[in-house]
């Protein structure tokens, strides 16, 4: 008698809230905005359930400054939107990053710019990479590619969040938010958040037994503002040595590298199996951290490929940073749909073919 | 002789930054004063607006948290719900309030979210150098409406204090006075009420106070008394404009 | 009867005092605190201040105690 796995179908939104609560967010603010719905539906009842709370605020804006609250709190808080309602989260992820507070962020990417449509996209790479706020700093960008990573980035984002005191951002697109896929039957089961460690020494929550204190991002006093500027730096910088996160198939004896984030990487390695079986050398470099961006492993992945394609459902941003990482060292093209368009698999079959016989 | 009237300790000894004149001195004293009265310092949490009082926390001995301009009634929401039983004020001028938190403090009190809010009203936005403001009153000069506001142009006077009251969440507003010892002591009696109704749960809770900018009114500081009394009342009248102890 | 302490350091001469003071005690005076503001003075040889604290009430800048 074959042995019942036990499985659960859910949507990438869902599973990414209930790892969430799992994580122990027991704070959550959102507003509606497809493809990220189901996500703010499975929330407004399981998060009640779970003894948080929940509010469906009057803008994304207001969500993202609700959040900054409950995080000056100490509270694990969290709101999750797509494009055009992240674009008006940039403010309230710049002061939660002046005043180092942990938050967790959501993306559901969309087609853009503008309204845009409601199809899967990649085009905020560079907002969630870059920060659509003001001023020097970084959030730390994870990119899930199956509903079961969506579910466990969201997961981890919380601990990497409260570790660092920085804003997580989980980004992925409306195809992964909204498509179901079967996942372990004790994925949302198994996951134990670490012991956390106390927020008490500096979190707001009234001046009983110590001197009162402030969270604040205004600093006017001479050199006061460069020396928070430069504490951040220090912060990211060992970020990027220590939470890398990324996924390379082939290393060994690739000739052609396929890099490509999220859903893409997806449709890149089911791609790359087919050449290979073609006798093509082809590997796959998946980034999962998009910041901290795994440069060493692309440039040294370089030291034995001649040629990368850059495959993204955009015009081109995260190409940007692997020319960065790899320099002159080899040429680096672009293959890319937008518009919430999809690149298929004989698209990038063919760019491959014909950069081969050399066009 | 024995005294009667000092500093209260929740304020720090150092000077302020505003304007001679300036009515926020008089309302930071006044919730110092009522705080330490109530007992509630070791569980308050004051959040400070974008504008004059951005740095408020420089004076309160108390915890206080900075919000984005706005933004101050979406963060006190954030705060309010994860810490229940602290309790939890912002204090915004009429920009942060009336302008661009509009959307903030309208929800928040339609929500009736159990916060207090401290408004005050000077008219202008002091900080950036005299602007115009919602509540700035018709034919007003200030740096933005040069020949005076004229309302075809630049909108009429918002009572948005008014408006919060068509809002079942919101369970008090009064609006109050600095310009005289008489409204002042109205002023004190009115932050008490909204902390209180906080105390008791009793729900959304906000004071607007009149207060002077002599110095982007372009006016002496009795001047300034005077145009809240002849002038500013009458746009924005004193007293009790929603009390659910009544409802 | 009363009197009031005036910290000069803190004062800036708004001149709320002067113009609510009951009996007219407090001036505008031409001492100059470290600011370089004319700071006020309260000058009562009648001793006609009853310690009524509308100075007080109104000091924007907590400049003001109140004995009585």
């Amino acid at each position: 008698m074959s042995k019942v796995v036990k499985r659960i179908l859910i949507t990438g939104n869902e599973a990414c809230a209930e790892g969430a609560i799992r994580a122990g967010c027991r704070f959550y603010a959102g507003y509606p905005i497809t493809p990220q719905n189901e996500l703010i539906g499975y929330m407004s009842k399981r998060m009640r359930e779970a003894g948080g709370t929940f509010i469906q605020a009057e803008s994304e804006l207001a969500a993202i400054n609700m959040v900054f609250g409950a995080a000056a709190a100490g509270e694990r808080a969290m709101t999750s939107s797509s494009g055009p309602g992240i674009s008006l989260k940039q403010e309230g992820i710049s002061y939660l990053s002046g005043c180092e507070l942990p938050a967790v962020v959501v993306n559901v990417m969309r087609g853009g710019p503008g309204l845009g449509n409601i199809a899967p996209s990649q085009s905020d790479y560079f907002q969630a990479t870059r920060g659509g706020g003001h001023g020097d700093y970084r959030t730390i960008v994870l990119a899930p590619a199956s509903v079961e990573e969506f579910a466990t980035f969201a997961f981890d984002a919380f601990d990497l969040a409260d570790k660092y005191r920085i804003v997580t951002l989980v980004l992925t697109d409306g195809a992964l938010g909204q498509m179901m896929e079967p996942v372990p039957g004790s994925l949302f089961s198994d996951m134990k958040p670490a012991k956390r460690q106390s927020k008490k020494g500096w979190i707001l929550d009234g001046c009983r037994g110590r001197k009162a204190r402030s969270i604040k991002s205004l600093f006017l006093k001479d050199g006061e503002l460069e020396e928070l500027n430069k504490k951040l730096q220090r912060k990211y910088e060992e970020i990027s040595k220590k939470e890398v996160r990324c996924e390379v198939l082939y290393e060994k004896d690739s000739e052609i590298f396929l890099i490509a984030y999220g859903i893409v990487a997806r449709i890149v390695k089911s791609c790359v199996e087919k050449m290979r079986k073609n006798g093509l050398k082809v590997g796959v470099i998946r980034p999962i951290t998009l910041w901290p961006f795994p440069n060493d492993i692309i440039s040294k992945a370089v030291s034995k490929a001649k040629s990368m394609l850059v495959v993204e459902m955009s015009e081109g941003q995260m190409v940007e940073d692997v020319r960065l990482a790899v320099g002159d060292k080899c040429k680096v093209r672009f293959y890319g749909r937008s518009g919430g368009n999809i690149p298929t698999e004989d698209e990038i079959t063919k760019i491959l073919i014909d950069s081969r016989r050399g066009k | 002789m024995k005294k009667v009237f000092s500093r209260s300790k929740l304020l720090k000894d150092v000077p302020t930054h505003y304007c001679p004149g300036c009515g926020h001195g008089i309302v930071h004293r006044l919730i110092a004063e009522v705080i330490e009265e109530l007992g509630i310092r070791e569980k308050t949490i004051g959040i400070a607006p974008v504008g004059c009082a951005v740095i408020a926390y420089d004076y309160w001995d108390f915890d206080v948290c900075e919000a984005a301009h706005g933004r101050t009634p979406a963060v006190a929401t954030g705060i309010k719900r994860v810490l229940p039983d602290r309790i939890v004020f912002t204090y915004q001028g009429d920009g942060d309030l009336a302008a661009i938190g509009t959307s903030e403090i309208l929800h928040t009190a339609n929500r009736g979210e159990n916060i207090s809010v401290v408004f005050v009203n000077n008219g202008v936005y002091g900080m950036t150098g005299g602007q115009m403001a919602p509540t700035t009153l018709i034919n007003q000069r200030t740096a933005t409406t040069y020949s005076g506001r004229n309302p075809k142009l630049d909108g009429y006077p918002l009572n948005i204090t008014d408006l919060l009251k068509y809002l079942n969440g919101a369970y008090y507003l009064e609006r109050c006075s600095v310009h005289s010892p008489k409204e002042v002591l109205k002023t004190k009696q009115a932050i008490k009420k909204v902390l209180q109704n906080q105390i008791e749960g009793r729900g959304f809770s906000l004071v607007e106070v009149l207060s002077m900018c002599p110095t982007y009114w372009n006016m002496s500081t009795q001047q300034a008394v005077d145009w809240i009394g002849a002038n500013v009342v009458k746009q924005y009248p004193l007293g009790i404009i929603k009390n659910g102890d009544q409802a | 009867m009363g009197k009031i302490k005036i910290n000069k350091e803190k004062c800036k001469g708004c001149g709320l005092c002067v113009i609510y003071c009951p009996n007219k005690l407090v001036r505008i005076s031409e001492e100059l605190n470290k600011k370089g503001l004319y700071t006020v003075k309260f000058e009562d040889n009648g001793k006609k201040c009853t310690g009524c604290s509308m100075c007080a009430l109104m000091c924007p800048d907590f400049a003001i105690e109140v004995y009585r």
